[in-house]
């Protein structure tokens, strides 16, 4: 089972800068990784993005959110229930995955479970482990 | 229920938040102080988070002080600093002093403060943030695990008008909503197009109708202020006409109260708009003389809050724990809500 994590951060690498957070949620953030975001934001960008949409703690970096925003809205062959899927509340990440293969995560549906108190929580419970549509990563 | 959430569910009632100004030592007493300034025209009195990511006596401590003081605190949680089981341990915490009001922020990073060699946290972020508290108010911690009785807690969030993506701040703002929020203060906008065109988005989507938003405005002491937000602060922009018109006037200080005055009332004329939050920089009289020229004096007096209100002309503002009046840099920090959302 190593062999797995090597082979999907070899993949996903230098493609979208993977950070193995093991439950990944490119399909939902317009092909873009949200843990590249220096506070790993998982729920849209922060108060803190410049007038010219780069990032407040790298300011040479455009805001990750800014551009998953954008190619979620416009990249073409995303389905649209991936890009509804954008405004879902993604839950915290769970650090115990940190470094697994996303893959086997998601084929064991191990990337939607969440604590408890996470799925009463609140009420609305939409999109957070609801199992909507998922990518073939 | 809080009286914050009194006035929320309360239609037609304006509300008027204010910020505690940034704190260190000094006790009780110097603490009191603030509220005496504050208390006569604020329904409630924001306790930051280590602000612009600068260590000051905690919010826990703040909120508490505040409630046991008599006076109306919104308890500010960040993520940069805590992890999840700090959070809820703060907010349960606090809980037990009565805090009910709680806004949850992501928080600046810790390169915005002076010890930008901290670790930054972020283990939650701040949609998260809010479902965890409602988690709490629903009677379990995010384990699961049963609070009983479950805390009573009033949930609000903040977001930027004022910084891209534009067009998406607004659809952020329903997220929040459906996490659990139910009010917003809003980050300083010094661009009245843009807040317009939020809020208008605000009450298309029929987020209005689930939360009360409240700009917020930022008293300062002229035009060196606004330069210095518009150079270090990220998230947001002052034009050019604005720092022009403050710095050019006969009297800047005055100018400068009427920047905010004219944005208070554009910002209260916003469809979907239910009060206004105020941070104040100037330490002197400008809070009450706002609330009086916005026609909000009279509203109905914040139960609990009873503090005469002669003492319009105090200059005592100069915060305790603070050495001097302090440069426009220094001032910025007392800001906490809304400088990252």
């Amino acid at each position: 089972m190593k062999v797995l994590p090597l082979i999907e951060h070899a993949v996903k690498g230098p493609v979208w800068d993977c950070r193995m957070c093991g439950q990944c949620v490119l399909h939902s953030t317009g092909m873009t990784c949200p843990m590249t975001c220096p506070k790993t934001l998982r729920n849209g960008p922060c108060g803190g993005v410049r007038e010219d949409g780069h990032c407040e703690v790298e300011p040479e970096m455009p805001c990750v959110w800014l551009k998953a925003y954008e190619r979620n809205r416009d990249l073409p062959l995303i389905p649209r229930a991936w890009r509804e899927e954008f405004n879902h509340l993604r839950p915290p990440v769970d650090n115990q995955l940190r470094g697994d293969s996303s893959w086997v995560n998601l084929v064991t549906g191990r990337d939607r479970q969440t604590p408890a108190g996470w799925a009463s929580g609140g009420g609305n419970a939409d999109g957070a482990g609801a199992g909507a549509a998922r990518d073939a990563r | 229920m809080s009286r914050l959430e009194e006035l929320v569910a309360t239609p037609g009632a304006v509300i008027v938040t204010a910020e505690m100004p940034l704190f260190d030592t000094g006790g009780f007493d110097a603490v009191q102080e603030h509220l005496d300034r504050l208390t006569p025209w604020v329904d409630a009195i924001n306790a930051t988070d280590n602000a612009a990511a600068h260590a000051h006596a905690s919010n826990v401590a703040m909120a508490v002080a505040m409630a046991r003081l008599g006076a109306e605190p919104i308890m500010q949680v960040v993520c940069r600093d805590k992890n999840r089981l700090a959070l809820q341990s703060d907010i349960v915490g606090a809980s037990m002093f009565g805090v009910e009001n709680i806004c949850c922020l992501t928080g600046d990073d810790v390169t915005a403060g002076d010890e930008p060699q901290a670790r930054r946290v972020f283990d939650l972020d701040g949609p998260q943030l809010v479902r965890l508290a409602k988690t709490l108010a629903a009677g379990t911690y995010l384990s699961g695990r049963r609070l009983d009785p479950a805390p009573h807690l009033f949930v609000g969030a903040v977001e930027n008008p004022g910084a891209p993506p534009f067009a998406y701040r607004a659809e952020r703002t329903l997220k929040k909503v459906q996490a659990g929020a139910r009010f917003f203060q809003l980050q300083i906008c010094f661009h009245p197009d843009r807040l317009a065109a939020f809020m208008a988005e605000v009450v298309r989507l029929g987020v209005a109708a689930q939360a009360a938003f409240l700009p917020t405005v930022c008293l300062v002491k002229g035009a060196r202020a606004l330069r210095f937000m518009h150079e270090h602060v990220p998230g947001i922009d002052v034009p050019p006409q604005t720092i022009r018109r403050v710095e050019t006037a006969p009297d800047p200080r005055e100018e400068a109260y009427q920047v905010v005055l004219d944005q208070a009332r554009h910002a209260l004329a916003q469809p979907g708009v239910r009060g206004i939050h105020i941070t104040d920089f100037r330490h002197d009289d400008s809070v009450g003389r706002l609330v009086a020229d916005l026609g909000l004096a009279g509203r109905q007096p914040p139960a609990g809050m009873t503090t005469d209100t002669t003492d319009t002309t105090d200059t005592t503002g100069s915060p305790a724990g603070r050495g001097g009046p302090g440069g426009p840099d220094e001032e910025w920090h007392a800001h906490g809500s809304a400088f990252a959302v």
